[in-house]
């Protein structure tokens, strides 16, 4: 096989169409002689695959090609393995029969058809429902293609069939086709894929079975329960950051040269296994935290030069990120905020969602970490991503103020507003994205808190916050929404000046009591609160406000919700009538 | 192999319909024990099928046939530790061995332990705590090796998890599954001879154990193909380095002398030429041989011996024994109206018992032992005459041999021997069969259960076998006595007497010389080597052919294995071999030599505990 120049060349001269051409002539040995060229050709990164597409008659001709000899059997399922790289082409080749075509070649008695015909699905279930779910009830001489795949993974066949049998199962399962508490995942699928990170793998099977494992569990706390205590995972992949290893430095530089191509990849993958492993158990965070230099080995992955690993390292900051106990001591004592802030200057977007998205954890009140993060002036950064394009982006930076915001300083909050600006704050009211608009609200209803902030906020504020709560009632939005809304408007009844704003706005008393009738009882409850707040006793004007909701009805709508079934409302609403009897 | 199951008293107490659960349960135990650890030698190191109700401490209770484990202790502080072994030790020759404990209660506190100790380590302890003690713990998921202080492992277990243990021979270490997950390896540089062991010590406590009664959660038969595809793959990436040339001449010089032994002329000629080896046999002399052989094969045995006679002289004079056992020979050939003296005599010669193209089993050696359930390979195939290309095809042929098993000796059959044996006196002239059965007091089990008795168990116990047999055989031709001809029954029956005549002769002589220690290697029909006393022996094989004569159609007999074209093998083996011994030849080719060594080897690495032996067959290496 020549060098890619040499392909690059073939290709500019149309060797493609020329080749699909001579599968027509009748003759065998010629046609496979074209096909093992395709398959040189194809499988060389320098062809752009589309190429197998242009010509819609020439997938079904393959198709046909597969019945001939095992030589077209191995060479077209190659091609077709490395020429599907998106959802289009899975579903270019599925329509064509691939699925009912390629099945019957996994029980062939050469090798390295099965293998070809076993990579062929791997790619063509990745991620695609359609061909997952078709899949599952395949038989292949009378046999479940589930088992089939299970037989594969046997420990006697060689690691390539095992890996890539894993991978099958593994893309069903993600897809939906198979549960992830079916034996065949649990009892075969997972072990295999924790087998192939093991020392005794080649580096490139490491990566990719750690890899596959975290796709696998990435959503089910089950496996990951059980992969944290299978031979020794945790442990186990402490190693992949041992590469170059210092012996193969002295020694081999040979080995060494491979070790260095596979160092990246490998810290990559643990990253990303360790990330999928502590998304939901909190004693799992403990015990990979507890790994050798895990916390020291994450906060150099953050600032490596690759890309690849830092993703994957601040991916496994992330996960780990929410553990409380984490965040008030590992990653206190490992500054792990410093490498993560300097990560957030001119990132790609990719890396900017997973930093950002940890700094909020980072910014949780509890965490230790938050403080230090408020001097090193990180609110016009999250401002600036609330500008983004992305929603992920959007929706971290404003859940970063608002974490940063929860019973913060009066000077943080001025500054926040400060920074942040009123007409962006209204602009990521109306955001398209749900929540953008939730944590936006949270974020008012953080800056609203404690009286003195309440009024302060809303004596420079209070018109266009009154009009933003105003918009959003009236708009069409989900109750959790609408709930927040009115808490926001509860704070601001809290406020001693504040108040005003709302007992002169007739429109926003009708508004409060139409919700306490609502059907809804979060709405109702949020709504009393807010009346309960006006007609406050021992605040001064608190008589002139009572008499007046009285005029408007209130005390008939907070006697109805006195007698609701649901305690908490009723009494909400028996505390709010004792402050007209007192 | 229920033998060493020291719960048989204790089963018969159990009620009626539980025995045929148990029963089957055994069964299941035994085969299952079988598939994992083929290479076990039970005889030698059983395996481990319950608790010892022996050996354990006091406050340990066991129930269910031994596998159910209690406390009974007052369990306050860690004195009241106890802990059971098993009935026997690992046998190394398992290469992996796996065990499985359910935890049926946690009890108290489930301060339980399972593990693996030596052979009197203190069993008031739980196991891991002391010197070759070894154990997992479920109250902290701790591992304990040899030591009071743990080491972190696993995760903890209680009420209803399924713990397993596995111990991996070839490479002495340990690891754990918990429901049916690998916990990874535990301990490393394990002693041998480690008894399967778990300790309880607070008050509730009960675990059963699964020694391969029921099927395990965790599937270790995986993992066991994975290290034999590493064994195998040693023994193929084997380094010869520097010697490959030598290597090479070395395989050729085998594969040529196994052709000169069995006298494979044409081949080995042609071997010889093409790998330029010089053949150290005159062609002449391996002609000869191979002439008497296919007299042998095709069952013409009187010409057999009468060329012997002529070619060799003094041989069959020198070999008293020797000439005896191909006449008894001969005589089944009678029987079966293959020889020559009563074909001659009119009988019709039933044609698929008279082609038998000269081939015998390619490795006949005697030192190699081939388990009798496996199917007989054999080198006989009509189209191909060279032995060591075509043994698949032996296998379907309707004469595939069907090994007679030992009788159980139970009084229940004893009755048809009486039966048999009048029968075997009103066609047998000469009479005092029944009688030299009884005196016959060798206690050999491969001799002396091969007579009579064996025949009449086996008719009764299987009937199965002679259903299977009869429709075999009713695809033949249907065959006769000596070929149906009067004369030729006559003459057998002459031949018969002449024989026992002969047999009284040889046991006298035995008797003068005192030869009841003279050994003889034998190839026996189960192609296993043993050494048993000569006159017994013979006299045996005697006892064997004359029974043929008890049935009506001995072919379909439980003896009529013997009229199996296949017997003629060990007989022509044997000629051979002594033949060769006369020229100070080797009376083994090399091949089998090897093959007989390596399987020496393999029972040797067992006994000094070397796991690896399991996954290296012999006979996975002779397809």
């Amino acid at each position: 096989m020549g060098t890619e120049n040499n392909i690059k060349s073939l290709v500019d001269c149309h060797i493609i169409p020329a080749l699909l051409q001579g599968l027509l002539c009748p003759d065998l040995v010629f046609i496979e002689a074209c096909l093992r060229c395709l398959r040189t050709v194809f499988i060389s990164p320098v062809t752009p695959v589309q190429l197998l597409y242009t010509d819609p008659t020439v997938i079904p001709h393959l198709m046909s090609l597969l019945s001939r000899s095992q030589r077209t059997q191995e060479y077209t399922t190659q091609i077709f393995s490395h020429c599907c790289k998106t959802p289009e082409h899975q579903t270019v080749l599925f329509n064509h029969g691939a699925i009912q075509n390629i099945a019957p070649l996994l029980i062939s008695p050469s090798y390295k058809v099965r293998m070809q015909a076993l990579k062929c699905f791997s790619v063509l279930a990745y991620e695609n429902t359609q061909v997952s779910m078709t899949l599952v009830n395949v038989l292949v001489d009378g046999e479940r293609l589930s088992q089939v795949f299970v037989r594969m993974m046997q420990r006697d066949q060689p690691i390539d069939m095992q890996l890539t049998a894993a991978k099958c199962l593994t893309y069903m399962c993600r897809a939906g086709a198979i549960r992830t508490d079916e034996s065949c995942i649990v009892l075969k699928t997972l072990p295999c894929l924790v087998r192939m990170c093991s020392k005794e793998h080649l580096l490139e099977e490491r990566v990719e079975g750690a890899e596959t494992l975290a796709y696998l569990m990435e959503p089910d706390v089950e496996l990951q329960r059980i992969a944290s205590t299978t031979d020794h995972l945790v442990a186990m992949l402490a190693d992949y950051f041992k590469y170059p290893s210092s012996v193969s430095a002295i020694t081999d530089i040979k080995r060494l040269d491979h070790d260095l191509k596979h160092a990246h990849e490998l810290r990559q993958a643990a990253f990303k296994l360790y990330a999928s492993l502590g998304s939901n158990d909190e004693d799992i965070r403990k015990k990979i935290t507890e790994t050798e230099n895990m916390m020291d080995r994450i906060v150099s992955g953050l600032s490596e030069s690759s890309i690849k690993v830092r993703l994957a390292a601040v991916r496994c900051l992330h996960s780990l990120s929410r553990s409380v106990q984490q965040l008030r001591t590992s990653f206190h004592d490992h500054a792990v905020w410093k490498p993560l802030m300097k990560l957030l200057q001119n990132a790609p977007d990719e890396i900017l969602v997973m930093a950002s998205s940890t700094l909020c954890n980072l910014l949780l009140e509890f965490s230790p970490s938050k403080e230090p993060i408020l001097e090193s002036g990180v609110i016009e950064l999250l401002c600036s991503l609330t500008q983004s394009d992305s929603p992920a982006l959007r929706v971290n930076g404003i859940w970063a103020l608002m974490n940063m915001a929860f019973q913060a300083d009066q000077k943080v909050k001025v500054e926040i507003v400060r920074c942040l600006g009123t007409e962006q704050l209204f602009r990521l009211l109306s955001d398209p994205d749900t929540n953008v608009l939730m944590k936006t609200l949270g974020l008012l209803r953080n800056l609203l808190s404690t009286r003195p902030h309440i009024d302060q906020i809303m004596s420079s504020h209070g018109k266009q916050i009154m009009q933003a709560v105003t918009l959003i009632l009236e708009a069409e939005h989900s109750i959790e929404v609408k709930e927040q809304t009115l808490c926001i408007l509860s704070n601001i009844a809290d406020g001693n000046t504040a108040k005003d704003l709302i007992m002169t706005n007739d429109d926003m008393l009708q508004k409060i009591k139409y919700y306490m009738g609502h059907s809804n009882v979060k709405l109702q409850l949020a709504a009393t609160f807010c009346v309960s707040n006006l007609i406050w006793n021992e605040e001064d004007g608190s008589q002139e406000r009572q008499d007046k909701l009285k005029e408007m009805g209130f005390i008939d709508a907070l006697h109805k919700l006195t007698q609701a079934s649901d305690a908490n409302l009723s009494d909400r609403a028996k505390t709010a009538m004792q402050q007209y009897l007192a | 192999m229920s033998a060493q199951t020291s719960g048989c008293g204790f089963l018969m107490s159990v009620v009626v319909h539980g025995d045929a659960a148990l029963n089957e349960q055994e069964k299941e135990l035994n085969q299952r024990l079988r598939r994992l650890y083929p290479a076990v030698n039970e005889s030698e190191t059983p395996l481990p099928r319950s608790w010892s109700p022996k050996d354990k401490f006091s406050y340990i209770g066991l129930s269910q046939n031994n596998l159910r484990v209690h406390y009974k202790g007052h369990g306050k502080t860690p004195k009241d530790a106890a802990s059971v072994r098993a009935t026997h030790p690992i046998p190394a020759a398992c290469g992996v061995y796996y065990f499985e404990v359910k935890i049926i209660s946690k009890g108290r506190d489930g301060y339980m332990g399972i593990g693996l100790s030596a052979q009197g380590v203190n069993m008031n302890r739980l196991p891991g705590w002391d010197k070759h003690s070894y154990g997992y713990h479920g109250d902290d998921g701790h591992s304990f090796c040899s030591s009071g202080t743990g080491q972190p492992y696993g995760p903890t277990f209680t009420t209803g998890d399924v713990i397993g243990c596995c111990v991996n021979l070839i490479n002495n270490t340990c690891f754990y599954t918990k429901n049916g997950h690998s916990l990874g390896i535990a301990f490393t540089d394990l002693p041998p001879n480690l008894y399967p062991t778990v300790g309880l010590q607070t008050p509730g406590e009960v675990v059963d154990a699964n020694f391969g009664q029921h099927p395990f959660v965790f599937d270790i038969e995986d993992y066991m193909r994975e290290w034999r595809t590493k064994i195998q793959a040693q023994i193929d990436h084997f380094p010869i380095g520097e010697r490959e040339g030598e290597w090479q001449s070395m395989i050729q010089k085998m594969v040529a002398s196994y052709l000169v032994h069995h006298s494979y002329c044409a081949t080995a000629e042609a071997f010889a030429k093409s790998t330029d080896q010089a053949v150290h046999e005159e062609l002449a002399s391996i002609k000869n041989r191979q002439k008497i052989q296919k007299l042998v094969l095709s069952g013409r045995m009187g010409e057999a011996i009468e060329t012997t006679q002529q070619l060799y002289p003094n041989l069959l004079e020198r070999n008293p024994d020797l000439l005896f056992m191909l006449k008894v020979r001969q005589f089944i050939e009678m029987v079966n109206g293959t020889d020559s003296e009563v074909r001659c005599l009119g009988g019709r010669s039933p044609k698929s018992q008279d082609s038998y193209p000269g081939s015998p089993r390619p490795f006949s050696s005697p030192s190699h032992k081939a388990s009798s359930s496996q199917p007989y390979l054999t080198g006989y195939d009509s189209n191909c005459c060279n032995g060591v290309t075509s043994s698949k095809s032996h296998s379907s042929s309707p004469h595939s041999h069907k090994p007679c098993p030992p009788a159980s000796g139970s009084t229940l059959l004893a009755s048809d021997i009486s039966l048999n044996g009048s029968r075997s006196q009103a066609s047998l002239s000469s009479s005092d069969v029944d009688m030299e059965v009884d005196h016959f007091t060798n206690g050999l089990t491969q001799t002396s259960t091969n007579g009579f008795l064996n025949g009449s168990s086996k008719h009764t116990a299987e009937p199965d076998d002679c259903e299977a047999d009869m429709e075999v055989e009713s695809a033949h031709s249907k065959r006769q006595l000596c070929g149906g001809s009067q004369a030729a029954i006559e003459r057998m029956i002459h031949f018969g007497r002449e024989l026992q005549s002969m047999s009284e002769h040889l046991r006298r002589e035995c008797g003068k010389n005192s030869t009841n220690k003279k050994m003889l290697k034998v190839t026996l029909t189960h192609n296993c080597t043993c050494v048993v006393m000569v006159c017994s022996y013979m006299y045996s094989l005697l006892q064997d052919a004359f029974s043929l004569l008890a049935y009506s159609d001995p072919w379909n007999s439980p003896v009529g294995y013997q009229l199996d074209a296949i017997q003629r093998e060990p007989v022509c083996s044997t000629l051979n071999s002594a033949i060769l011994e006369t020229h100070n030849l080797p009376k083994q080719p090399p091949l089998a030599q090897a093959v007989g060594q390596a399987a020496q080897c393999l029972a040797i690495m067992a006994r000094t505990g070397s796991g690896s032996c399991a996954f290296a067959s012999v006979d996975d290496y002779l397809h």
